[in-house]
């Protein structure tokens, strides 16, 4: 069975591409444009993966990150938060916060993939 | 001989000439009885010539007594009163005395005298010439202080301000609450207490430690703190201790006590905002970049990675790429129109106003120089007033000296033009001349080379200079004027705000006013007000103008006018001067004595703002009017309205005139100036009227204190014996 892989990011055009790639990698993708309805879909579908970017509108995805670790239930979800903002500081957040890993943009679709396999065990 | 032997022996003189005398008589009497024998004299008449003789020399020897008592005694009394005179005032010399051993005593005396004046001369001279080279160098400190781009303060130990400078002035008055820098003033209305009090505190410990080290001398040290003040301007400061030699205060330092502070400031509240500005531009270059360039990175790796895509995916990712590199080149667009000004160099660049650069350009260029003939003629044309410049002036200048005066040289050109433009966010600066015209080339050369003017060279060219200002240089021709020009384009700037005033100069034998060192040694808590001397105490000499004489039946003050007196001296510069919408009518009569019309007090604040800003105005003085009585009963009015209360001590020169001249009829200002030599300027107003109580007040203290009245509780006491003093405060 395909691993199921959420991406949380209101940016378009990066979705985009990285809906193609997953999906040629043979992964099941979802999409949320907004931290609401992020949160809302990894509930309702328990994917194993969540992208999660931090600028979005109505819920950042700080909050995202804080809320999903807070659910026992959802202990097993994978978050790699990716931004694009680069400081040091906002990288230990998110990691503090619960994140298993952390991208920021610009980034390789390669490493990208490399990282989603680590975190899923592949 | 001595005087006293000479009186002994004249007295005994004059007692062995009676004797003799009455010898003789006796003898000459029995001679003659004895030859006689039997005939002759009766007894009776025998002591009858004695007793005359006796008498006659009785006489004889008082006369000589009284002679001799007026030669010596009376006259060495004499002396010593006129000796007693001579210790009040100089100059004065004793007379010729007739006595021969007075006189030698008066010449001597006299000698004394002479040499006492020479010497007191000498000690007046010297003080006048210390006093002088004194007054100098204050003077220069003043101009020095003046001219500092940063405020200084300079405290004593309880944070009473005895210096400052313009700046400071500036950048320290002028909060909501009307909280101002003077002299005498407590540092503490404009800055946070604790805080001056915890660097205080730095730098008495930083004493302390060093105190017993060798380098103790080199380490004293200095805080640094930044505050924002009461006016919300963001200061960095930067505190010294002022060393004495007197050891009641604070740390001793290498066998030095700490007296007094000085503040440095630097208002950073701009720097910090284009700091804040530069940050905010990388920030946004930065992160502003990551999310189009991710979106970039990845649609492209998708087309390179997966290249067997069908076509309509293949253009999605092609619209990706394009949108956002379309959208990257805008923010960076943007971002460097909003920025540009804050990311060139700006140290060397100055603000000056053009038409001022130009004038001095006109007349740089215009001085002939050595072995010429006839200097260039310079002409400006369309200068625009208003335009402001950020340029390295002396780049600027050096530049276009160098173009007009090589044009001269080569070209025989004799006259040039400048003018000055605006031209959207740009200053255009043209050079211009008539007739010869030089070809591109030339012009380039000439832009490009160094600059050399007569035998200054410059390892600069001008186009150097002209970018080192942000700005842009080129030769044009205008056909149709017969005109070329070098034209250069500059970024125009704001006009400051702060340009620093020009300092008032002190008038003759006068301090400059905003510094006072005497205050370095008072000690403010130390003393109660009463008993502490006039000449020691501070200040506000005040008047209002009223709508009217009836404050009970509504009248309101309608301008208030106060200076300062600190240390004997009247603060001209200290003012404050506010006039008052009194919220009702004025009466004609009272326009005709201040002149002050409806027109002037409309827009003006009302009773209720300016109340508690003249109670600062106030704090810690002692309030001087004239007729202060009236005026205070206006401020009294008023206290349950503004909920501001005047209690400080009032002295009233209309009082204390009563009390130095009590049989003169009038106690009107005019009459009491006219009395004290005061020249009456600028009567009836608020002002005017302060300034000439305050001089009549300070005219006063020497002649009070010759009364016997040095001391607040003193003054006051004498005010209210006098006739007038029936009126309570």
């Amino acid at each position: 069975m395909s691993k199921k892989i959420l991406i949380a990011d209101d940016e378009q055009n990066i979705v985009i591409s990285i809906e193609f790639l997953l999906r040629r990698e043979g992964f099941e993708v979802l999409v949320a444009g907004d931290g609401e309805e992020a949160l809302a879909r990894v509930r309702a579908e328990r994917p194993d993966l969540v992208l999660l970017d931090v600028m979005m509108p109505r819920m950042n995805g700080f909050d995202v990150c804080q809320a999903l670790r807070a659910d026992p239930d959802l202990s097993g979800t994978r978050i790699l938060m990716l931004t694009a903002k680069g400081r040091d500081t906002e990288v230990s957040k998110g990691l503090g916060l619960g994140a298993d890993g952390y991208m920021t943009k610009p980034f390789s679709t390669k490493e990208l993939l490399a990282e989603v396999r680590k975190l899923l065990g592949m | 001989m001595n005087p006293t032997r000479k009186l002994v022996l004249a007295a005994v003189a004059v007692c062995l000439f009676v004797l003799v005398l009455v010898v003789a008589t006796a003898g000459l009497m029995l001679a003659s009885e004895a030859g006689e024998s039997g005939g002759g004299r009766t007894p009776e008449e025998r002591v009858v010539v004695l007793v005359v003789v006796v008498l006659a020399g009785a006489t004889v020897g008082c006369w000589a007594l009284i002679r001799l008592h007026a030669l010596y005694v009376a006259a060495s009394l004499r002396m010593a009163e006129e000796l007693a005179a001579t210790v009040a005032y100089n100059g004065l010399r004793l007379p010729e005395q007739s006595a021969p051993e007075l006189r030698v005593l008066a010449q001597a005396a006299n000698q004394l005298l002479s040499v006492r004046d020479a010497l007191e001369e000498d000690v007046a001279e010297r003080v006048n010439e210390a006093r002088a080279s004194l007054e100098e160098e204050r003077s220069r400190l003043a101009a020095l202080m003046a001219e500092l781009s940063q405020s200084v303060v300079v405290c004593n130990l309880d944070g009473r301000v005895l210096l400052y400078n313009q700046r400071a002035k500036q950048e320290l008055s002028g909060g909501a609450d009307g909280s101002t820098l003077g002299l005498g003033r407590s540092i503490y209305t404009v800055f946070d207490r604790a805080l001056i009090e915890h660097a205080l505190e730095r730098l008495q410990q930083a004493g302390r430690d060093q105190a017993g080290g060798e380098e103790s001398r080199k380490l004293v040290g200095s805080a640094q703190f930044v505050t924002a003040t009461r006016a919300g301007r963001l200061l960095r400061a930067h505190m010294s201790p002022v060393l004495g030699g007197d050891g009641q205060h604070g740390a001793r330092v290498g066998g030095l006590s700490i007296t007094g502070f000085v503040l440095v400031l630097d208002d950073v509240t701009s720097t910090n905002e284009r700091h804040g500005r530069r940050d905010a531009l990388i920030q946004s270059l930065i992160e502003g970049g990551r999310g189009p360039l991710g979106s970039i990175r990845a649609a492209a790796e998708m087309l390179s990675d997966f290249s067997d895509m069908p076509p309509r995916q293949r253009d999605r990712f092609l619209s990706v790429i394009r949108d956002e590199a379309k959208a990257l080149s805008v923010h960076l667009e943007s971002a460097a129109a909003a920025f540009s000004n804050d990311l060139r160099e700006r140290w060397l660049l100055e603000e000056i106003h053009g038409a001022e650069l130009l004038d001095v350009a006109v007349r740089r260029i215009g001085e002939r120089r050595e072995g010429e003939r006839r200097a260039l003629a310079v002409k400006t044309e369309d200068v625009d007033e208003d335009l402001w410049l950020r340029v390295d002036s002396f780049g600027l200048l050096q530049a276009l000296r160098y173009l007009a005066l090589r044009l001269q040289d080569e070209y025989e050109v004799r006259e040039v033009r400048l003018s000055l433009a605006r031209s959207g966010q740009l200053a255009q600066l043209d050079l211009s001349w008539l007739g010869t015209f030089m070809n591109n080339e030339t012009a380039m050369g000439w832009l490009q080379d160094p600059m050399t003017t007569g035998g200054e060279a410059s390892p600069l060219s001008v186009v150097d200079v002209i970018e080192r200002c942000n700005g842009e240089i080129w030769f044009q021709r205008v056909r149709v004027s017969h005109r070329a020009i070098f034209r250069t384009m500059l970024p125009a700037a704001e006009a400051p705000t702060d340009l620093p005033r020009a300092i008032v100069a002190a008038e003759e034998g006068d301090r400059p006013e905003f510094y006072d060192f005497d205050i370095f040694s008072w000690s403010g808590a130390s003393h109660e007000l009463d008993d502490r001397p006039l000449t020691e105490l501070s200040y506000t000499v005040f008047d209002t103008e009223t709508t009217g004489l009836q404050p009970s039946q509504g009248d309101e003050i309608i301008q208030i006018g106060a200076t300062r007196i600190v240390n004997r001296r009247l603060l001209r510069h200290e003012c404050f001067d506010q006039l008052i919408d009194p919220r009702r009518p004025l009466s004609q009569q009272s326009i005709e004595v201040h002149g002050i019309t409806r027109e002037l007090l409309v827009g003006q604040p009302t009773i209720d703002t300016v109340l508690p800003q003249f109670q600062t105005f106030c704090a810690d003085t002692v309030l001087v009017g004239h007729n202060a009585a009236f005026d205070m009963r206006f401020l009294q009015l008023k206290e349950k309205q503004t909920g501001v209360r005047f209690d400080q001590p009032v002295l009233d020169t209309l009082l204390l005139s009563a009390v130095l001249h009590p049989n003169q009829n009038s106690h009107r200002l005019e009459a009491i100036a006219e009395r004290l030599g005061v020249s009456v300027f600028g009567r009836h107003t608020a002002l005017g009227d302060a300034m000439v109580t305050g001089e009549v007040f300070l005219k006063m203290l020497p002649l009070l204190a010759e009364m016997g009245v040095t001391t607040l509780r003193q003054a006051r006491e004498a005010s209210e014996k006098t006739y007038h003093a029936r009126l309570k405060y």
